[in-house]
Order: C-alpha cells, then structure tokens, then sequence
C-alpha cells in the first residue's frame, strides 16, 4: 500500500507520532512501484542502443513508441483492473469486436462512420458492465467469467461477420462521410521537427495521466486499492465493491473501444479472427509496470512502463538484425531479464527504507 | 427509476444519431446494384454427402473463398457439403475420424500437417470413402491413398516471384512470415529465395495482432534501408506494409501472395506491385467435382498427378476484371 498519496500534513520532523514523519522525496521515489521497471527499461534501451545501429534513430524511436503505444493504451485499464483484484482475459477479442461493430454498423447502414463510433463505444461498454455485473453476481473467480466472454466474443467476432458481410473481414468503409475526420481522431500522425507522432501517443499518455491522477488523488482511486487489498474489508470500512469493480471493467471496454477504431480506422477494413493472444501482452506489460497479480498494489505509470519495454524489445531485437527463427526466444529472454531485474531493484528499494 | 430514464436517453440519442448521420458516399447501398449468381438446376445424380477438413485458423479469407468454392460445386452435384477446421494436426485428424463415423460419401483435407493427418485418411480410405487432399502436401497425397491433389505447390509460387522480381531488376527482398514455424509459409520464402538472384531476409511478425506487424516491418525497413521488395504471404499484410513503407519513408516496392478485395484496390493505387493468386475458389471447387466425378463416372483428374491451381500472377492490369470477383469473396 506504499503507492497511496503522500501525507499531507507540514508538522515540523521530529513531532511525536510516528505516523506523520515526513518522508524525504527520494524515500518516496524509491518506494514507487514502477521504479524497478524503470531501471529495467533504462536497461534494455542502453542495450539495444549499443547492440543495434539503427536503433537511436529519430524515425526508429517514433516505430517503438507506436508499438508500445498500441500496447500501453490497453496495459493501463487491466493494470488498474490488476490492481483491484481482477483479470480480463477479454480484453484481447473485445478490442477486434469493437473494431468490428464500428464498421459494420457504418456500412450495412450507410451511415456516417461516427454513428458506428458511437454505438460501438456503448456496446463496448456493455460488454464491460456485463463482465463487471456477472463477476459480482456469481462471485466467481474473474478468471472464469472473462475466459467465458473471451470465447463467446471470438465466436461472435467470427460469426457475425461472416453472417452480414459475408467475408470474414470487413468491407473497406474509407470512402464514407466521417471517416477522416474519425481518422484524424483515431488513427493519424503528425511531424514534429523530425519525428514522426502517431496519435495513439498521446491517447496513451492522456489515459496514462488520468489513470495515474484517478488512482492517486481521488477516491475511486482509493477504493481500487482498498478493493484489490481486501473486498472483505473494504465492504466493511463502506467502499462500494460492486460499483468499484463494474466501472474497472468498464475502463477496459473504453480502451479496447480507442483500440478498436485505431485499428478501424488505420487500415479501414478489419479481419475478424485478429486480437487472440493480446490479452495477455496487456497483462504482461502491468506486470512487468509492477502490479502484483493479486492485486493491491501497482501503478499506471508501470504499466506504461512495461508497455514500453516490450515495444523496445520486440522492435529492437528487428532493428538488431537478428535471425529471425530465434525472435519469440529473445523476447521471452529480454522480457524476464528486465522482470528479473525490476524485482531485485525492489527488493533494494525495500530493504533501504 | 432513475437508470430507467438514463436508458430511454440513450436509446433516444442512439436513434437520432443513427437517423441524422446518413452517409452520401459509400457503405451498402452503394453496393447493392446487382448480384447476380449462378443458381441453375443441380445435377439428377443421387445425394452425396461431402466433407472437407482443413487446417484452418479462425475467420480467414482464404478459406473462406475456397469454402464458397467447395458450396458452389456441391450445390450443383447434388451433394451435402460439411465443412470442419482446426489448426492442429491432431484435432484435424479427430475432424477426419467424425466425417468416417458419420459414413460420408467423400472427404476432402489438406495435408499442411501429413504426419498428423495421415493415420486418419489412411483410416478413410480403408472405410472406402474417397480422398482429395487439397492446398498443401500434394506430395503425401498418392501414398496415403487419396485419388487426387488439388492445390499450388508453395516452392514452385516461390519461385515464380524469384523470377518476377528477377524481371522488376530487385536487388534484397524482405519475406513476411505471419505465423512463425508454419511448413508452407517457409517453402514460399525458400522458393524466393531459390529462384531470385538478389538476396531474401526473412522476417517473422505477429499475425494475429496488425498495428504490431506494422511496426515490425516498419523497424526492418528503416534498420535495412537497402530493401528494394517486401514479399507478404497473406493478402491482410499487404496493407500492413504499405503503412510501415510510408511510415520508415522506404522506397521498397509491397508484393504479396494471395488475394483479397484490399489488394485489388492498392493494385489499383500502385501501392502493391503484383499479387501471385493460387485460386482458393478452384480448390473447393475442383475437390467437390472431382469426388463427384469419381462417383458417377469414375474419373481421376489430373492423372493421379497432383493439379495445380497456382501461381498466377496478378498485376495491375487485370485489376478491372478482378474486382467484383473478390468482392464477392471468389477471387
């Protein structure tokens, strides 16, 4: 519970409860979740930086922030998820159905891609409020549930498109009203100086910056922690522990809805069968950020991190040039160095305090 | 009472929007002039019940054309077609056991993973139910007792964009492997590499995430700038590196395998350079007529030998007799 907000009081140091002893900035820095993912990504960016030439390019740090981007857009909902307590294993899928109501809500209605935006995003949300409300209704384990809508929402990716357009990916809706101007939201870049910005970016650092404000400095922020720590307890002390959890699960479906029309609107058709597996990349990045699976503990902020490192190391190991046969075992290899790393460097920052 | 309101609201604004924001360019209507399709009497023969088997993962294009294929010629035989899928060998193989249990008149499987599947077609055919192996593993096929192969032989497809890309004067090409360890994918890439003069890079991407694929080949063109060709093995990566090549500002000419109505319009566009097209439709299609043939008449195509389907090289040229096809899910 070390990541909560600082206390405020300004008694003089030395006052005799020990309770409000202030703590020096750098003890409090040290004591950040995400520190030792820090480190870790400080880590692999100095190593590929001098394993890979092209790397430290402008042009090459602008492909690895919109790799991470993609990634970290979803790692910042499942972390705060993670952090209550709880596990989305469809998040992956949701991200794909989302695309997919968008555009065929467009197209089979012919109507300006902005009405397929929007319902999207409410259905979306429904399917958020329906994982959240089944999870608390059944009190079973989220694993379960969110394995359930995973599968049933593969299927229904699949069948659906398969029913109205006939194809298993979508018609292409890029000549309709709408569409650039979603595309400018959703999906465009811009140049600054010499790089090249993708706008997925700045969707990542906004949400990362309300995640990290949310959990910090409200009470709903309190309450996820509380919720994550102990249900049990925190029922007791009045959190509310149904709503809490409905509106975790409701974040999600909000970034797998950004996610979906990124991915809509960036190549303007989609493919039905795609968003199998991401789920747990989404995971992975919050772990690695320093969310502890059992929730109570970790932070927006890691999740970008974690985010980031594996964008690093997934490009880093092309821009590196080597054998491709042998990608998935370096990024296993990098990932759990830069875990293994982040671990120690917190068990450090512990034992100092 | 209060949610109820809430849900009113949305419902309310849901059907404004939907009224008011009408699109005046494209979208369905814009589609829907004429379909017209092949309906016509079916064959006077008796029912035949017919069963394909693939090794397809979910919701791909690919096989989705060669199912259209297989449903149009059943339609006309007479027959039933049943269709099943798994990515795995094993599961395949179970598939191929329930079609022999179900006493089927035909079965029709491809042989991307021949170890795995050949114990149960051997099993079918010792039931007496005729085989057609189709798509990959056409040199498995007459030893495990099938009547016939109908399908591209994915080195030979290699080596026809070797010689194209000979042809283009392309100096270092990139091949895009979607799905690392897949058989068929690397005969593709070795065929390239067989019969081009230049030298090929593999590189392998993760198919079932796109904005990542993007970003890979958009890191391998920006760290290997003298790549003049990006080879894709599946139609949907195609877009993808036309978005990586603007994104890396490479001047590397997209050339793809495979087909689909996206293609066809950056084959328009001159994004694509040429597409090489194994006709998926004549897949299922010819498998059904062949099995049908067997039946009524006995007849073997092909002689025994496997058919090819592929590769036939599609450029811009043919763009204007292709693209209702592919719309349409046959090309």
């Amino acid at each position: 519970m070390s990541a909560t907000a600082p206390p405020a009081g300004t008694r003089e140091p030395g006052a005799a409860d020990e309770r409000l002893i202030r703590t020096s900035p750098l003890r409090s820095l040290l004591g950040r979740p995400e520190l030792g993912s820090v480190v870790g990504a400080i880590a692999v960016f100095v190593f590929f930086a001098v394993v890979a030439d092209s790397f430290l390019r402008a042009a090459s740090l602008s492909t690895v922030l919109y790799a991470a981007s993609t990634i970290g857009i979803m790692a910042v909902p499942v972390a705060l998820l993670m952090i209550g307590g709880e596990f989305d294993l469809s998040a992956g899928v949701l991200v794909t159905s989302s695309a997919l109501i968008s555009s065929m809500i467009s197209y089979q209605m012919t109507a300006n891609v902005w009405v397929g935006v929007l319902v999207s995003l409410l259905v979306t949300l429904a399917v958020g409020v329906f994982n959240g409300v089944l999870l608390t209704r059944t009190k079973l384990p989220s694993f379960i549930i969110t394995l359930g809508t995973f599968l049933m929402l593969t299927g229904l990716n699949l069948g659906f498109t398969k029913l109205i357009s006939g194809t298993v990916s979508t018609k292409s809706i890029a000549d309709m009203e709408g569409f650039d101007s979603a595309k400018a939201l959703f999906a465009s870049e811009f140049t600054f100086g010499e790089v090249t910005i993708k706008v997925t970016i700045l969707w990542w650092i906004g949400l990362v910056a309300l995640a990290t404000w949310v959990l910090l400095r409200t009470r709903f922020g309190n309450w996820i922690f509380a919720v994550g720590g102990g249900p049990d307890a925190a029922r007791a002390v009045g959190v509310p522990v149904t709503r809490t959890r409905i509106g975790l699960y409701m974040g999600v479906a909000f970034a797998a809805w950004i996610s979906g029309q990124h991915l809509l609107f960036s190549f303007d058709v989609v493919q039905s069968g795609e968003g199998v597996g991401n789920e747990l990349i989404y995971i992975i990045a919050a772990v690695i950020g320093g969310c502890l699976i059992t929730g109570g503990y970790g932070s927006a902020i890691g999740s970008a991190i974690g985010a980031l490192i594996f964008g690093m190391t997934s490009k880093g190991i092309v821009y590196a040039e080597w054998n491709p046969d042998w990608f998935k075992f370096f990024l296993g290899a990098m990932l759990l160095l830069a875990t293994l790393l982040n671990a120690w460097v917190r068990k450090r920052a512990e034992a100092t305090r | 009472m209060r949610t109820q309101r809430t849900a009113v609201a949305l419902l309310a604004v849901c059907a404004l929007v939907v009224v008011a924001g009408c699109s005046s360019s494209g979208g369905k209507e814009a589609k829907e002039e004429s379909a017209g399709s092949g309906g016509g009497v079916p064959a006077a023969t008796e029912k035949l019940k017919i069963a394909m088997v693939t090794h397809s993962g979910e919701g791909d294009t690919f096989w989705d054309i060669v199912q259209n294929g297989a449903k149009v010629a059943a339609k006309k035989d007479n027959a039933d077609f049943l269709y099943a899928a798994h990515k795995e060998g094993k599961e395949q193989a179970q598939l191929i056991q329930t079609y022999i249990d179900q006493r089927v008149d035909g079965i029709i499987v491809t042989l991307a993973k021949p170890e795995a599947v050949g114990d149960a077609v051997e099993k079918a055919v010792a039931a007496g139910i005729p085989v057609v192996t189709i798509n990959s593993g056409g040199e498995f096929s007459r030893e495990l007792g099938a009547i016939g192969h109908i399908g591209q032989d994915e080195s030979v497809a290699g080596e026809a964009v070797g010689e194209e890309l000979n042809e283009r004067g392309r100096k270092k090409a990139l091949c895009v492997i979607h799905e690392q360890g897949n058989v068929s994918l690397e005969a593709r890439c070795a065929g390239v590499r067989k019969a081009f003069d230049g030298t090929v890079e593999n590189l392998n991407v993760e198919g079932v995430n796109m904005p990542q694929s993007t970003s890979s080949i958009e890191a391998k063109l920006q760290s290997s700038r003298d790549i003049d060709s990006v080879i894709t093995l599946g139609a949907p990566f195609a877009a993808a590196s036309v978005k990586a090549k603007a994104g890396a500002d490479s001047r590397a000419e997209i050339d793809t395998f495979d087909l689909n109505a996206d293609v066809i319009k950056q084959l328009k566009a001159g994004e694509i350079g040429f597409a090489v097209d194994q006709q998926p439709y004549l897949q299922g299609y010819l498998a059904v007529d062949e099995l049908w043939l067997h039946k009524v008449n006995r007849n073997v195509i092909g002689g025994g030998k496997p058919v090819l389907t592929g590769p036939a090289l599609i450029t811009r040229e043919d763009v204007p007799a292709l693209e209702k096809l592919t719309a349409a899910g046959t090309r």
